[in-house]
């Protein structure tokens, strides 16, 4: 019997309409435990580095997370993973919600698409009974439209329905695939599906998950709703309010919006406006929240309440999370009530809350400053809340000058020409990140934007506090409980750590305990990928319930394999550099690893490559960031080392050396 | 002896539906507990809890199974509340042949809430830390179990003498009697 995963995906050609259940192999779940780690296997067995992102041969995998499905609290996330039309690089978004642990229940742990449906379908899986069905008639209806249009047609109000809008029929960069109150939004794996002609999957399960010790596996259950309570009701002194308390975080409850309205910039990531945030404002915007807010909503088995109903009067209703609550009113220097409108349409339309408004916003930029011309934009409304609105209809339809922006800043700008990519000046590898422009290099985020796979820093960041505590003493209190730290030495690292002279950013840390505190989030957060953990309640808030601590204890009770600390670290890093390696066939290299030249004003180059080149090391990677033969080998990755060789990305016996073979980048979209 | 009362545990599940967040922790739990051997596997198809939920209509309805019910009702009963319209049977505890709720899926047999025996409160109110349900436990007094039983048969009697007639009544327990001591 297989504990905690069914033993089973389910793979599907969309060329020929075959549909097949295929046994997996338990020794690969106990490798690369599963909800990424697998993706990333399937992804570097079957996916080789010339396949296009838009062609029959990329996979589309809906990967549930290890520990879905079980009664580890908050685990619920499904891990799509594609190779991304704007990055060409391996995407990883994922989504809580609800239909990872119904896909269990159905009796898989993944669906698996390849090849492209001629005709729009939607599949349709129950238990053991799966279909391919015409979906002609959802043509451009809206995402959440659709969910609920299918869970008509087949009777089931009880379907899980993942689905994609306009925009990802349309195949645009940074298109979404929406699920109830969750959706995997970034790097475009929503156009990934559009392209294979898939528009849903509904999934309904009555089947048992079964793990391999229950009591010892509910007594953990219960230490980490015990544990969350506790969190709950105390939140962390000192730090903003969202930072406080768990979830992804809890956006929707909060009112007190003075830290992102002051600190993150408004516009094409151009302004911060400090002294934003007054008592006009913060009644005004808590009266629109409360106005539309029907109902603070979880995701599958998770108390905590980070999504919302939200119901703008004259517009249908939808389900908001996270911080997409302010990206549309901050690009467009509005208010939250044009926010939460826009964003009904944004949902249906399906499109990443983040990209999207810097795209619209970089288009007007770009219309301000004469480089887009009313011949580009004809028809352009005089009001600037209205220009968004025909931005965004224009996008996810691909119409005029929709068409080039529906491909995101970096390959609009280099488009549209004429300067145009002097406005893309917030991406990394390509993808446009939060709007954030600060001041002086902060190492530890210096390496994480820099060498984060999953492209977006809150994907990566968490554990560690984002700044200094200005008192020892509120340090002192901070790790007195901080029993999340997989080593002592971390309380030491952050005890030193000052606003101010020496013990301060960028030269402290030292590069040597940056490398330790980013490993440490990064591990944090790959290992919550693979087990299908959501952020909110792990890697991404200080002091969760879930840590390095526990884990292993939740794998072996759950999953029924030995598992330690060690063991659980060693599993994370080799999926960890499976995802590299699958980045790394495909052209990536250090010269892409870079955070937005103007993120910080004051930056450092000697120091900065220093923390690469430090980190690199530390990671067991060359200088051009290529993981070496040896550090593949000993995670029992010898088949990435041999393929590496034969390639010429790595040459035999000299793992330093970096190579100049490497295939030439593709700037085709 | 006879005039002693007799002390009874009432148990009263509490259902907040303004405070349900629409989680499923209730279901997962209670399908665990039940299971065999206990929390070796869970599956909200067979919980004994389920959340009625239509997110986009703001509908959250924990419902607990009730009675197996043979046959359905002659109708079927549909509210709305403050505006807002509930599908029909959604408050219904009832295990019945016109729906699904509350079978086991594999063999359609029906489930009903133990209150999770045993346990001091129920698994779904331990795991509901929202708060949408919680557990009420009272004792009251009743009166001794003769006395109960006593006025049950002299209700049914009359029930039986309202239809039959007394006389009829008396014949057939004359009778019933007689065979009895023979």
């Amino acid at each position: 019997m297989r504990y905690a995963e069914t033993g089973f995906n389910l793979e599907i050609d969309l060329t020929r309409g075959n549909i097949e259940r295929v046994e997996t192999d338990p020794k690969e779940t106990e490798l690369y435990l599963g909800g990424l780690g697998t993706n990333a296997k399937l992804l570097w067995d079957r996916v080789p580095p010339e396949v296009e992102p838009f062609s029959p041969e990329n996979l589309l995998i809906f990967g549930a997370g290890l520990l879905c499905g079980t009664p580890a609290i908050g685990c619920n996330r499904t891990i799509v993973s594609t190779i991304s039309p704007q990055t060409r690089l391996m995407a990883f978004s994922m989504m809580g919600g609800f239909w990872a642990p119904e896909l269990k229940h159905a009796g898989y742990d993944k669906v698996v698409l390849r090849g492209k449906s001629p005709d729009l379908v939607y599949i349709h899986i129950h238990d053991d009974k799966v279909e391919i069905r015409d979906a002609s008639h959802l043509h451009g209806k809206g995402a959440v439209e659709t969910q609920e249009l299918i869970r008509r047609e087949l009777k089931d109000p009880k379907l899980q329905v993942s689905a994609i809008g306009l925009a990802g029929e349309n195949r645009v960069f940074y298109a979404s695939i929406e699920q109830g109150r969750s959706s995997a939004s970034r790097l475009g794996i929503g156009a990934v599906m559009g392209d294979k002609g898939v528009k849903a999957i509904a999934v309904r399960g009555t089947k048992d998950v079964n793990v391999a010790r229950p009591a010892e596996f509910f007594e953990l259950c219960q230490e980490v709703l015990k544990y969350i309570q506790h969190r709950e009701k105390n939140p962390i002194p000192g730090v903003m309010p969202i930072l406080a308390g768990l979830g992804s975080p809890q956006e929707m409850k909060v009112h007190d919006e003075k830290w992102h309205t002051e600190n993150f910039m408004w516009g094409n990531s151009r302004e911060r406006k400090k002294g934003f945030w007054n008592d006009e404002i913060a009644e005004s915007w808590t009266a629109a929240m409360e106005s539309m807010r029907t109902r603070l909503i979880s995701c599958y088995n998770c108390p905590l309440k980070c999504g919302a109903t939200i119901s703008p009067p004259g517009q249908p209703t939808y389900m908001m999370k996270c911080f997409s609550k302010l990206t549309y009113t901050m690009a467009a220097h509005s208010d939250l009530d044009f926010g939460l409108r826009i964003a009904q349409k944004a949902t249906e339309y399906g499109v990443d809350g983040f990209s999207t408004p810097q795209v619209m916003a970089f288009a007007l930029e770009l219309y301000e400053d004469g480089i887009l011309t009313n011949e580009d934009m004809p028809g352009l409304p005089s009001d600037n809340e209205e220009r968004f609105h025909w931005l965004l209809d224009r996008i996810v339809r691909r119409e005029g000058i929709g068409d080039v922006l529906a491909n995101g800043t970096y390959w609009a700008a280099k488009e549209i020409g004429k300067g145009a990519e002097a406005f893309a000046h917030n991406n990394i590898k390509k993808h446009e990140q939060l709007p954030l422009k600060l001041s002086m290099l902060n190492p530890i985020y210096f390496l994480m934007y820099s060498t984060g796979e999953k492209i977006n820093i809150t994907q990566i960041e968490g554990q560690f506090p984002q700044a200094p505590f200005p008192k020892r003493e509120q340090r002192e209190e901070f790790v007195k409980d901080w029993i999340q730290v997989p080593d002592e030495k971390f309380k030491q690292y952050f005890l030193d750590w000052e606003l101010r002279g020496e013990n301060s950013i960028p030269y402290y840390p030292t590069p040597e305990m940056t490398c330790d505190i980013v490993d440490w989030q990064e591990r944090m957060h790959y290992i919550d990928d693979a087990l299908g953990m959501c952020a909110g309640l792990s890697s991404f808030p200080l002091k969760p319930p879930y840590h390095i601590h526990n884990y292993p204890k939740f794998i072996s009770a759950g999953a029924g394999f030995d598992m330690d600390e060690d063991r659980l670290t060693q599993a994370a890093k080799r999926y960890r550099n499976l995802v590299r390696a699958i980045n790394i066939r495909r052209g990536m290299r250090r010269k892409d690893e870079a955070p937005p030249a103007n993120h910080w004003k004051k930056r450092f180059p000697e120091l900065e490559k220093e923390l690469l080149d430090t980190y690199y090391e530390y990671k067991g990677w060359n200088n051009d960031g290529i993981p070496t033969a040896a550090t593949l080998k000993e995670q029992g990755l010898g088949y990435v080392a041999e393929d590496f060789l034969k390639r010429g990305i790595l040459t035999g016996g000299d793992d330093e050396a970096s190579s100049e073979t490497a295939p030439a980048e593709q700037e085709t979209a | 002896m006879a005039d002693e009362k007799k002390k009874k545990t009432i148990k009263t599940l509490k259902i907040d539906v303004d405070k349900c967040n629409g989680c499923r922790a209730c279901e997962v739990i209670c399908s665990a507990f039940h299971a065999e051997p206990k929390y070796s596997s869970n599956n909200p198809a067979r919980s004994r809890i389920r959340v009625v939920r239509d997110p986009l209509r703001d509908v959250y309805v924990p419902v607990y199974a009730g009675e197996y019910a043979a046959a359905e009702c002659a109708g079927r009963d549909k509210y709305t509340i403050d505006g807002k319209e509930y599908d029909e049977c959604t408050f219904c505890r009832a295990s019945c042949p016109s729906r699904d709720e509350f079978k086991e899926p594999d063999s359609g047999l029906p489930l009903k809430c133990d209150m999770c025996e045993g346990e001091d409160e129920p698994l779904c109110v331990q795991w509901c830390i929202t708060d949408a349900l919680t557990c009420e436990v009272r004792e009251e007094e009743v009166a001794e179990d003769e006395t109960e039983e006593q006025e049950e048969l002299e209700i049914g009697l009359e029930v039986l003498a309202d239809k039959y007639g007394m006389e009829k009544i008396l014949d057939a327990v004359a009778r019933m009697s007689n065979s009895n001591s023979s």
